[in-house]
């Protein structure tokens, strides 16, 4: 305890006066950083996001470039080389009944999935988006009736009205769309709903409407911007539940027809297969795994890059 | 609560309504016809089969008697099986399905709560990020992957289990196991978030504070507290295992009601179809009607106002 016991002595010599203007009180220090630079500065820093994204992209490229790695076509049937195992030398997935390479066949039946999915994907967002932002800014009597149209909607299963538009539109991308995209626009219309009518009770709002801003200035300036991000939020959950969908769908024999392909009913031929071939089951159903898990992870990332007060 | 109940009741009824209606008119577009062999039959024979399943009456008339059928219980016969009734078929395979269901919802319960507890207790530890890891590979990898693998693995290969079919209750675990790998994640997930949010909580502190053990604390102040949302996963609980069991049935050739529809589905069987997309609706609008009013009774706030997102 000797330090407090000592004595310091202060002369003036040891201060100095500080050199401040009001013109420095004013400067900021350090660019300015927006709302995306912040979201992308706290999502840099989540590795497990990162990788995942960069997982999503090599899947994306690979889907895109993927037949063209290897001499073979997906659809070209060699009867002599059936069921050929995966070598490195030769054909890297194997091949099917048919002599078809599997690595072709992954990677079309993959973009045949995701293009699903993101067509999906646009509907489910963009009807969900339009339908949940006008109930909530008209609201009153028309958001009475459009949520109670919802509810309604809501209480069908799933299953049943996906099944039911694959029966009767016939079995092919764009009819697997619809059935996806109908059946999941609700829940984005319910969360758009809420976030635009917390935004109407907020000041900012207030104050841009009292300034004499029309409604369509209110809608561009303020709603959509602010919007956004939870979209960003939902495409990110919405693509990997399309892709389970559209799985499901061809797995039950109601969605892509063979000879096409696509990641569903790729694993429905597997699983048929897979007790002498177990490779033409794993291949497909790896790469559907990756997908959902590293969009998952994405999207976790993302929402807490986005919105850091929903981190759980 | 009465009234709120009674309205939610309405409705529930109202969908079901809506569901029969789209799904019955959706059928008359479905092409081809249900009849076997129609180009064989001769006139008379047609006009026959067709009286006996009331194909001869006008559009109307037949949704008419069908709804009328319907609301005295009755849904008709099938056109295959040799016009057996549709609610012997159903209650016929349902009980498998149930069986399944229910086994299947205990296991993911009780793994998705330790789990949930475990990872929560021990906040980002190696034990909550093997915990998170499992949940995500859980709610990730789909029934149908995983159950002609577990069916290669399991099965055909280790031999631990029946490879197929629905004969003894050893059958019935594999099946369960694979169903309820995404229910334990979802529910580890849920009670993850929800303990955590309750153990931040004043009153939480409080009773630390006064002494209680850690264990105390656990089970009466946070867990007690934490279970009430779970209220709210019961319906994707439901839905997972409608869409769950008919993969599961297909796969492992199980004689459950999701298989049956699958079946129906090809065979165009359509009183069948009909009659188990009524009972998926039910289910599903069933359990919607008692987390409304399980949520009346625990949150006296929701009653007045109708349950809000």
């Amino acid at each position: 305890m000797e330090t407090s016991n000592r004595q310091i002595t202060f002369t003036p010599d040891l201060f100095e006066p500080v050199q401040r203007s009001s013109e420095d009180a004013e400067r900021i220090t350090g660019a300015p950083i927006g709302f995306w630079g912040d979201a992308w500065r706290r999502l840099k820093s989540n590795r497990l996001a990162i990788t995942a994204g960069g997982i999503i992209i090599l899947i994306l490229v690979l889907a895109l470039a993927g037949p063209w790695l290897t001499p073979y076509t997906p659809y070209g049937q060699v009867l002599d080389r059936q069921y050929q195992t995966p070598s490195l030398s030769g054909f890297w997935f194997g091949t099917d009944e048919f002599g078809r390479s599997m690595f072709d066949r992954v990677w079309v039946g993959t973009r045949v999935s995701l293009y699903i999915a993101a067509l999906a994907t646009a509907m489910d967002i963009g009807v969900g988006m339009t339908y949940g932002a006008i109930s909530a800014y008209y609201g009153g009597k028309l958001d009475n009736v459009m949520q109670r149209f919802v509810e309604i909607l809501v209480g069908i299963p799933i299953l049943v009205v996906a099944v039911l538009i694959m029966l009767v539109l016939k079995p092919g991308i764009l009819s697997l769309s619809i059935a996806i995209g109908a059946t999941g626009w609700t829940s984005t219309a319910r969360l758009i709903r809420g976030q635009v009518l917390r935004l109407k009770e907020q000041e900012f709002f207030l104050a841009s409407r009292s300034l004499g801003a029309g409604t369509y200035r209110l809608i561009a300036k303020h709603l959509i911007p602010n919007v956004f991000y939870i979209v960003i939020i939902a495409l990110m959950y919405t693509v990997p539940t399309a892709v389970f969908f559209e799985a499901f769908l061809s797995f039950i024999g109601l969605g892509i027809q063979p000879p096409n392909a696509s990641l569903g009913a790729l694993i429905n031929d597997g699983a048929h297969q897979m007790r002498f071939y177990p490779y033409l089951l794993i291949f497909p159903a790896a790469v559907l795994v990756l997908i959902t898990i590293n969009f998952r992870l994405l999207g976790d990332g993302l929402r807490d890059a986005l919105d850091p007060k929903m981190r759980k | 609560m009465l009234k709120y109940t009674l309205k939610r009741l309405l409705n529930a009824f109202v969908v079901l309504f809506i569901v029969a209606t789209a799904t019955w008119f959706l059928m008359q577009f479905l092409p081809g016809t249900p009849i076997r062999n129609a180009q064989k039959l001769t006139p008379e024979q047609r006009a026959q089969v067709e009286a006996q399943y009331n194909l001869d009456e006008p559009l109307p008339v037949q949704y008419a008697l069908y709804m009328t059928d319907m609301a005295r219980g009755d849904l008709g016969d099938s056109y295959l099986y040799g016009g057996r009734p549709v609610t012997s078929i159903i209650l016929e395979r349902l009980p498998v399905s149930a069986f399944l269901g229910t086994q299947a919802v205990v296991i993911g319960l009780v793994v998705g709560l330790l789990l949930g507890i475990i990872s929560a207790l021990k906040q980002n530890s190696i034990w909550d990020s093997g915990a998170a890891f499992l949940a995500v590979l859980g709610v990730s990898i789909p029934d149908f992957v995983l159950a002609p693998l577990a069916q290669y693995w399991l099965a055909l290969k280790l031999g631990i289990f029946p490879i197929a079919f629905f004969e003894s209750w050893w059958h019935s675990v594999l099946p369960s196991l694979v169903l309820s790998t995404s229910i334990a994640a979802v529910v580890a997930t849920f009670t993850r978030t929800e303990m955590l949010e309750v153990l931040g909580q004043d009153y939480v502190t409080l009773a630390r504070s006064k002494g209680l053990s850690r264990v105390a604390v656990v089970v009466r102040h946070v867990l007690r507290n934490s279970m009430i949302p779970i209220v709210t996963i019961m319906v994707p609980l439901t839905a997972a295992l409608i869409t769950g069991t008919l993969i599961v049935g297909t796969v492992f050739s199980v004689p459950g009601i999701g298989e049956q529809f699958v079946r129906s589905i090809f065979d165009k069987d359509f009183p069948v179809i009909m009659g188990t997309t009524m009972l998926f609706a039910v289910f599903f609008v069933a359990s919607y009607l008692i987390q409304d009013i399980l949520y009346g009774i625990i949150d006296p706030r929701i009653r007045v106002a109708g349950p809000r997102e």
